[in-house]
């Protein structure tokens, strides 16, 4: 047998290069952490700029009387500066700290409930969408024709505002969806707009990734004798996984978008839509409590944007791209 | 370079036609049949390799040697003709896994690692957890990857990446092992690297292999035959005989080495004329 078979691992140019790339990714994986800090700092300071923005325009806008003087823009094309218009940051994160008249419990609390209420509709249509969106890829993976003949109405049904079918949603869900063995209930209707929302990105995407393996890649399971489902299970959805992640981050704070509008247009109480709908209604005794709760809408939009993101890493983590060869 | 025919019939007489690991008769290739872009890949191909051969397919781009190599796969069908892999066709050889296969990107999925990559053709041939354990430590021992098993792709070199390739390709002791320019997109130190290490591996394994490349010294240092094509339909041009014996560092200084090479480009030469 030839020499080679002797040689020591650590002698072998390829090791040698391999411990280089090594240390080039324990350094990587070291940047990635001061990464993170560094990504959390920079949106705290960017916040409280945005807050610093907010509050200097305000106090300007105070000190000149609004649009009387030569800054005509200010209070007339820009917001008006007034308390009303403008409630003070200190007063809007205030109100997190307040208990409403008749009611138990401080604000944040109660935006905290109402927003795991609304996150539970969200992520039963998010869950519904991505079933949906997935069946729909793989549908028109496996027959070109459909995609040429399908793909275009479920590009328009994203054209159809969200305002106009939500309605007709809830009244459908009310008077038709008895075809259900379980008693339909009007948060479903809610879920049902999120799920809307939700399957597009994911059908796009998703029949992008279910094309992404390489051609050598889809004849090394032909040369496996692999049939249709193992190459599925093994190499296209795999190798979709990237693709569908990202329409999941797009998907997943669409679904919250979703439930919101849902809430408001089913009038579904317990939700941070109703509690958006209700604060617009009280706008001009409690200005800051709209803010406070549209900030709270946020802040659940950015949780589930940081949920999918972690959960990401986790799945995909070696998958960045195609292997470099 | 005339008798060729005859060269080809000696080494199949020698084997004896039962013995042969591919026997291709008459076998054309045309894509697109009665479409305007009808394509003639291959004209009339006959061939046959011996157990134990050491196979390369050399020519210009568009000689089909590509294709050809897909024939012996069963990748796609002839147009006519017969392509038969260890005496049945070579639909049947692919379905019985009688073949290995490797590409010019080593192709392994990112998200699994070294030890899942080698274990995937285990797995969809319903090999046990431990067997497929067992049959992977000897394989990464073979590339000489063993302390490697748990990386994945994205942190292995180009070189690295390619011997997991054929690793894979070898795992279930196929008796032929199928390659589509392996070392194509290595750099040429790396490459004569992994040339003397698929050298070991053909001696160690015994097994068949055909290997299709567009460098000449790599089909030389390699070879115990290569098969020079020319385009337009692809067709076998020639075949040169290669004998170096033992292969190491100073065969590819040897005269006898040079000579082989210059026989190749000569008949490359006529080719692209």
């Amino acid at each position: 047998m030839p020499n080679t078979d002797t040689m020591a691992a650590a002698d072998d140019p390829l090791v040698r290069e391999h411990r280089i790339k090594q240390q080039a990714a324990q350094e990587q994986r070291r940047d990635t952490v001061v990464r993170v800090v560094r990504q959390t700092v920079t949106f705290v300071v960017f916040l409280g700029l945005l807050a610093g923005l907010y509050t200097g325009y305000k106090a300007f806008g105070q000190s000149i009387g609004d649009a009387q003087h030569d800054w005509a823009v200010v209070g007339s094309v820009l917001p008006r500066t007034d308390d009303l218009n403008m409630p003070p940051v200190g007063e809007i994160f205030g109100q997190f700290g307040e208990t409403p008249g008749g009611q138990d419990r401080i604000y944040a609390h109660i935006l905290f409930d109402e927003a795991v209420f609304t996150l539970r509709e969200a992520f039963a249509g998010f869950l519904v969408g991505l079933v949906i969106g997935m069946a729909i890829a793989l549908a028109l993976a496996q027959w070109r024709r459909l995609e040429q003949g399908l793909l275009p109405y479920v590009i328009a049904s994203q054209t159809i505002p969200l305002i106009a079918i939500a309605p007709i949603i809830v009244i459908w869900g009310r008077k038709n969806f008895d075809v259900f063995p379980w008693e339909w209930q009007d948060w479903m209707s809610v879920s049902v707009i999120a799920t809307y929302l939700t399957f597009f990105p994911v059908a796009v995407n998703g029949l992008r990734g279910l094309q992404s393996p390489r051609p050598e890649n889809q004849e090394l399971m032909e040369s496996y004798a692999a049939n249709w489902f193992q190459t599925l299970w093994r190499l296209r959805l795999p190798a979709s996984l990237p693709y569908l992640f990202a329409a999941l981050k797009i998907a997943a704070t669409a679904s919250i978008v979703g439930a919101i509008v849902g809430e408001i247009s089913a009038g579904v109480e317990g939700g941070l839509g109703r509690r958006i709908l209700r604060e617009a209604f009280n706008y001009t005794t409690g200005p800051d409590r709209l803010f406070a709760s549209v900030l709270g809408a946020a802040v659940l939009g950015i949780f589930v944007f940081l949920v999918v993101t972690a959960v990401e890493r986790l799945v995909v983590g070696h998958q960045t791209q195609e292997s470099t060869t | 370079m005339s008798e060729v025919p005859s060269m080809d019939e000696a080494t199949s007489a020698a084997q004896g036609a039962s013995s042969l690991v591919i026997d291709i008769r008459g076998a054309t290739k045309v894509f697109n049949p009665g479409k305007s872009n009808q394509v003639e890949a291959l004209g009339e191909i006959d061939l046959s390799v011996g157990p134990g051969e050491f196979i390369t397919l050399i020519g210009p781009s568009g000689c089909g040697k590509s294709t050809l190599l897909r024939l012996v796969a069963s990748l796609i069908p002839p147009s006519a003709g017969t392509v038969q892999v260890n005496g049945k066709p070579a639909e049947q050889a692919r379905l019985d896994r009688d073949y290995g296969m490797a590409f010019q990107t080593a192709g392994l999925f990112d998200w699994r690692s070294v030890t899942k990559n080698i274990e995937l053709p285990l797995e969809l041939m319903g090999w046990s957890r431990g067997a497929r354990r067992r049959r992977v430590a000897e394989m990464l021992e073979m590339v000489k990857l063993s302390e490697f098993a748990n990386h994945h792709p994205s942190e292995l070199s180009g070189g690295m990446q390619q011997r997991v390739a054929i690793a894979r390709a070898l795992s279930f002791s196929p008796s032929l092992l199928l390659m589509d320019e392996p070392f194509g997109a290595l750099d040429e130190m790396t490459r004569e690297h992994m040339q003397d290490e698929l050298l070991r591996i053909w001696e160690e394994t015994e097994t068949t292999v055909v290997f299709v490349t567009h460098s000449i010294p790599e089909a030389v240092y390699l070879s115990t035959r290569a098969i020079v094509m020319s385009p337009r339909p692809g067709g076998i041009a020639s075949i040169i005989d290669v004998d170096l014996g033992d292969r190491n560092a100073s065969t590819r200084d040897d005269p006898a080495f040079f000579t082989k090479v210059t026989e190749v480009r000569t008949a490359l030469r006529k080719v692209e004329e």
